[in-house]
């Protein structure tokens, strides 16, 4: 047993229950110092894990826990946001009036389950870390009891989360029932004779419905604009990035590594389920006036446009799908870190409350312009090259399947749906007029830095997209794509 | 050397963005001074381009991004289609920064955001990378849509921002599905225009995809042209926008699409635009005449120019469409030229709003009593409009007709004659009586006190009472007027008119400067767009010098 192989993961536990723990003797307003520090050791992880731990890959556990490039491309993306949400929950303290230690403990929490999600190679433990996920976003979500919008997205994250779990554990135990095993490599090597397996096929599919909740993809995205517009900020945003990433992280694993044959004859219904969650999510997005509910739409209309990549099934496809993981990741939390820097000086999460925000506090509008822009795919953020990348894939695709050329006709409709309700916000900042009696915007150290880091990824990725190109190709490397000929012959054998 | 010009006005921004806002003057006089540095780089470059050769110059290649089967690279270079637009471009960016000289309201996001879109007009047409073309074409975007939002003119400009926003991403977004496709399709491993045009020189799309590509790319790139029916978003933005915004989309930006069109539609989708040449042939039609009937309409002189100006453009496409090396020329003629008109018409109309507070053409008349600078300008202008020779309009629009009368395509004939009568009948039409309307007659009783430009004696001897300004820099702006005195002052606000008008008629005498560097370019992009039954030894690749 190698238990070396997860000691980010171990390093992370421990320290979530050490904040806890220090909790008990630290006075309450030094607790955001806590938040300093944990971000502190999590760099220190972050750095460690690049190079320092671990440099070979293994699995662990018999076979139920893999560090390969794919799990490290993520232990570093989840692990520096969850440096950026402690930052901004610390500029966010304001609004958290109880339990703050207990804010930063269950992000590092969520944390862990992210991490193990990244490596997970077996059905339990993706199970297990998901709900590890879910479970502390329950708590997360409704952290602002006072609010009654806050309780509401904690019971439909609660419900719909639950149904979603038992759509998954079903699936699991008919997986297990047909396969006799659990284990994604186990389950790839006999996967030729399992395709013809109703039972398989239909545990397989309940797997996506659960895995289709977390990255909010039609149908199962109903939670996300209830639960974006009352969670509190920090919760919200490491939701839309991190939750959402470990969903793909594991759908690319269980459609790529355990069963690529079938995630290829399943091609039309990911293509399907792409274009609908694009086309949904930027539709609903359009009439929207609360901020944080519009970025619940836009988080749909994103997951549609990561499975554009997931649906190519190509190597390319998956390259895009990370390296728009990775720019997604810089936009969103520069937006949410703006949000929590004013959101002691607005009056509420209404796009109108943002109004003169361009003459209040020039550089958080122009952080917010700069995210909103990427977001809406325009150069030279890295929102567009992200798009580029992934309309390339579908491309590709479409030659050996013409489905894919309507797809990408709604992929760049929603991109220009998109740039209606994104440029709404700018508007609203820079020829809104400034609310009469409003006090000024500052911004902490805390936010600062995190909105540093934000908007030089946004702009590096953006005009020199190469390093992270490769690093995102090379984390896909382990990844079997079936040519799309052999469907073509297995469908003629019948 | 492309580099070092495509910094300047990068640089001027960052520069811009370092004084604090407070500072008006000393923000004014750096963003004019960096434009005044871009134009003097961009004559340097054309000149050091050596006429009567095809290939291109000053190429400079630096790999940016590679992944398996696919690179990326800033590439530039010029030749003769893109060495006249550069210089254009540089000219008209310090005209709208000269012309800009009296925004109050935020000047310094005002002048980082129109150096911004001048970077992005330099870089679009110096890159030879189609990823770097959409690139720096998309950069003036977002300063578009913020500045007819802050500094706009009219009621509707809300209205008028999203729709040039959105009609422009829906072109470009319809264009870059057809660039990735042709990458795609081709197997290239980059966007890079060079080996594209080696690769499909040799092995030429199939028909079929050449078929479907080719409109991704006309309706795409033509959306940002305002091929008709796709133009609304034009006049309407360009009415709505500030003057300087105005000056950049109806001059320069606009003409990105056809740039791309005639770099990479033309020559590397021969078949495609041969199937699609008919279809091209009446929306033509529908920009001479549509539009400039649409023109001729029009009471409000923002709303004239811009149609007019989409009238304009069907020229511009007629010499696309006659694949004859004269017609493509005379289009490269009408690009540079017609950037140089729209921009003084619509610096001129500015001026007008600026002084009046009105572009609605009935309200005047007469005002050449006052406004004997202006008033001349713009009848010079009106009369480039109208195709008068002594323009470089004329050049250009002539050569379109000689290109248009020797093409082989079917119902081209047809077409000349529309685009005779459309273009010079009706423009003449509607620019003269505009001439009339405003400028001769009776002088209307509200505009006797209308000053040209301040002189010494006009200017407030101390600082005005402004409580958003700050006294520093009023200090400095009534410092500059009593040092440089009226006279020198008055003459640099006539400067940016007069460059913009003597430029044109500059290259309306001497076009040889231009055709010199525009034909031998041309010719190549001619071979290979009439080259349908494409075999290897035909379509030269440009990167091959020869001298025909």
């Amino acid at each position: 047993m190698n238990y070396s192989l997860i000691s980010v993961e171990i390093l992370v536990t421990l320290l979530g229950l050490g904040v806890l723990l220090a909790d008990l003797w630290i006075r309450p307003e030094s607790r955001p110092a806590l938040g300093w520090l944990s971000a502190a050791l999590l760099s220190c992880v972050l750095a460690l894990s690049l190079g320092a731990l671990n440099p070979v890959d293994g699995s662990a556990f018999g076979g139920m826990y893999v560090l390969d490039g794919l799990a490290r491309y993520f232990h570093g993306f989840f692990l520096l946001a969850g440096i950026i949400v402690l930052l901004m929950t610390v500029e966010f303290r304001r609004q958290l009036p109880v339990g703050l230690s207990e804010f930063f403990a269950l992000t590092l929490f969520a944390l862990v389950g992210m991490l193990f999600a990244a490596g997970a190679n077996d059905f339990i433990l993706m199970f297990v870390s998901l709900e590890l996920i879910t479970v502390t976003f329950f708590v997360l979500n409704s952290f602002q009891r006072s609010k009654i919008a806050a309780l509401e997205a904690g019971v439909k994250y609660l419900i719909l989360g639950g149904v979603a779990s038992a759509f998954m554990v079903f699936g699991i135990a008919l997986i297990f029932g047909s396969a006799n095993s659990t284990n994604f490599s186990v389950i790839a090597a006999q996967q030729g004779a399992l395709s013809h397996s109703p039972v398989f096929l239909a545990g397989l599919l309940m797997v996506l419905v659960g895995l289709g909740f977390k990255i909010a993809a039609f149908p199962f995205h109903i939670w996300a604009p209830d639960v974006y517009q009352g969670s509190p900020a920090p919760a919200t945003a490491f939701l839309s990035v991190g939750s959402k990433a470990a969903g793909f992280v594991l759908l690319l694993r269980v459609l790529f590594h355990a069963v690529p044959q079938i995630a290829v004859e399943w091609q039309r219904l990911l293509v399907v389920i792409a274009g609908i969650t694009i086309l949904y999510g930027s539709l609903c997005a359009l009439p929207q006036r609360n901020f944080k509910r519009l970025l619940g739409y836009s988080s749909i209309a994103n997951a549609g446009y990561l499975l554009l990549g997931v649906a190519a099934a190509s190597r390319t496809g998956s390259t895009a799908v990370l390296y728009y993981l990775g720019g997604y990741f810089f936009t969103v939390l520069a937006i949410f870190t703006v949000l929590c820097c004013v959101a002691d000086s607005v009056a509420d999460d209404e796009v109108s409350s943002l109004n003169g925000l361009g003459r209040r506090a020039p550089l958080l509008a122009a952080v917010l312009t700069i995210g909103l822009v990427s977001l809406a795919g325009i150069p030279p953020m890295v929102g567009f090259f992200g798009k580029f990348q992934l309309f390339a894939a579908v491309l590709e695709a479409a030659r050996n399947a013409p489905l894919f050329y309507p797809l990408l006709a709604v992929g760049v409709l929603g991109a220009v749906l998109s740039l209606y309700y994104y440029f709404n916000v700018i508007r609203a900042m820079y020829w809104g007029d400034v609310p009469a009696g409003a006090p000024a915007v500052t911004v902490s150290m805390a936010a600062k830095v995190a909105l540093g880091i934000c908007v030089i990824g946004v702009f590096f990725l953006g005009i020199a997209p190469g390093g992270l190109l490769r690093l995102a190709d090379g984390a896909v490397a382990g990844l079997k794509f079936a040519p799309p000929a052999a469907v073509k012959s297995t469908v003629a054998a019948h | 050397m492309i580099t070092s010009l495509l910094l300047t006005p990068l640089v001027t921004a960052f520069l811009v963005l370092c004084i604090p806002a407070t500072l008006r003057v000393p923000i004014r006089l750096v963003a004019v001074l960096g434009g005044a540095l871009t134009v003097w780089k961009a004559i340097a470059l054309f000149a050091a381009t050596q006429p009567g050769v095809a290939s291109l110059q000053f190429e400079q290649l630096v790999p940016w991004a590679s992944v398996a089967g696919f690179s990326l690279a800033y590439h530039v270079g010029v030749d003769g289609l893109n060495v006249g637009l550069i210089l254009v471009t540089a000219l008209v960016g310090f005209a709208a920064l000269a012309v800009s000289w009296d925004i109050e309201r935020q000047t310094k996001l005002y002048y980082v955001l129109l150096l911004t879109m001048i970077t992005g007009a330099i870089g679009a047409f110096a890159s030879l990378d189609l990823f770097f073309f959409y690139f720096f074409n998309e950069l003036a975007l977002v300063p578009t849509f913020i500045m007819i939002g802050v500094w706009g003119r009219g009621p509707d400009k809300t209205y008028a921002a999203y729709k040039i926003t959105i009609y422009l991403t829906l072109g470009a977004l319809t264009a870059l599905a057809g660039l990735i496709a042709l990458y795609v399709q081709s197997g290239a491993t980059s966007l890079d225009i060079v080996e594209l045009q080696k690769l499909l020189a040799t092995n030429p799309l199939p028909a079929r995809t050449q078929f479907w590509i080719f409109p991704l790319l006309l309706f795409g790139f033509g959306t940002l042209v305002g091929l008709f029916p796709f133009h609304s978003w034009a006049p309407d933005g360009y009415a709505a926008a500030p003057t300087a915004t105005a000056m950049m989309h109806a001059g320069i930006l606009k003409k990105a699409g056809l740039y791309a069109l005639i770099r990479v539609a033309w020559p590397l989708l021969p078949d495609g635009l041969a199937a699609w040449l008919p279809i091209l042939a009446w929306l033509i039609v529908g920009n001479l005449l549509y539009c400039g009937f649409v023109a001729m309409r029009q009471r409000n002189l923002n709303l004239l120019l811009g149609n007019s100006s989409l009238a304009h453009m069907g020229f511009a496409f007629l010499g696309l469409a006659s694949l004859t090396t004269i017609g493509l020329t005379g289009t490269v003629l009408v690009m540079i030229a017609h950037a140089l008109l729209a921009a003084l018409g619509f610096a001129l109309s500015g001026f007008l709003q600026a002084r009046t507070g009105t572009v609605e053409m009935a309200r005047f008349g007469g005002l050449l009593q006052r406004l004997p600078f202006i008033g001349a300008v713009m009848i010079a202008c009106f009369m480039a409009g109208c195709g008068l020779p002594g323009f470089a309009n004329f050049a250009g629009e002539a050569s379109v007709l000689f290109g248009a009368w020797k093409s082989a395509t079917p119902g081209a004939m047809m077409l000349a004659i529309v685009g005779a009568w459309g273009g010079l009948v009706i423009g003449a039409v509607y620019l003269l009586r505009a001439v009339r309307q405003m400028l001769h007659g009776e002088l209307a009783p509200e505009w006797n006190k209308l000053v040209e430009f301040q002189t010494a004696e006009a200017l407030p001897t101390a600082p005005v009472d402004d409580h958003e300004a700050s006294t520093a820099g009023t200090m400095l702006t009534w410092l500059l007027h009593s040092v440089l005195g009226g006279t020198i002052w008055s003459y640099w606000r006539r400067l940016p008119y007069l460059m913009l008008l003597g430029a044109m008629i500059l290259f309306g005498f001497a076009p040889v400067i231009l055709t010199s560097r525009i034909e031998p370019a041309v010719k190549l992009i001619v071979k290979a767009a009439t080259n349908r039954a494409a075999t290897p030894a035909a379509a030269t690749a440009m990167s091959t010098p020869v001298a025909h």
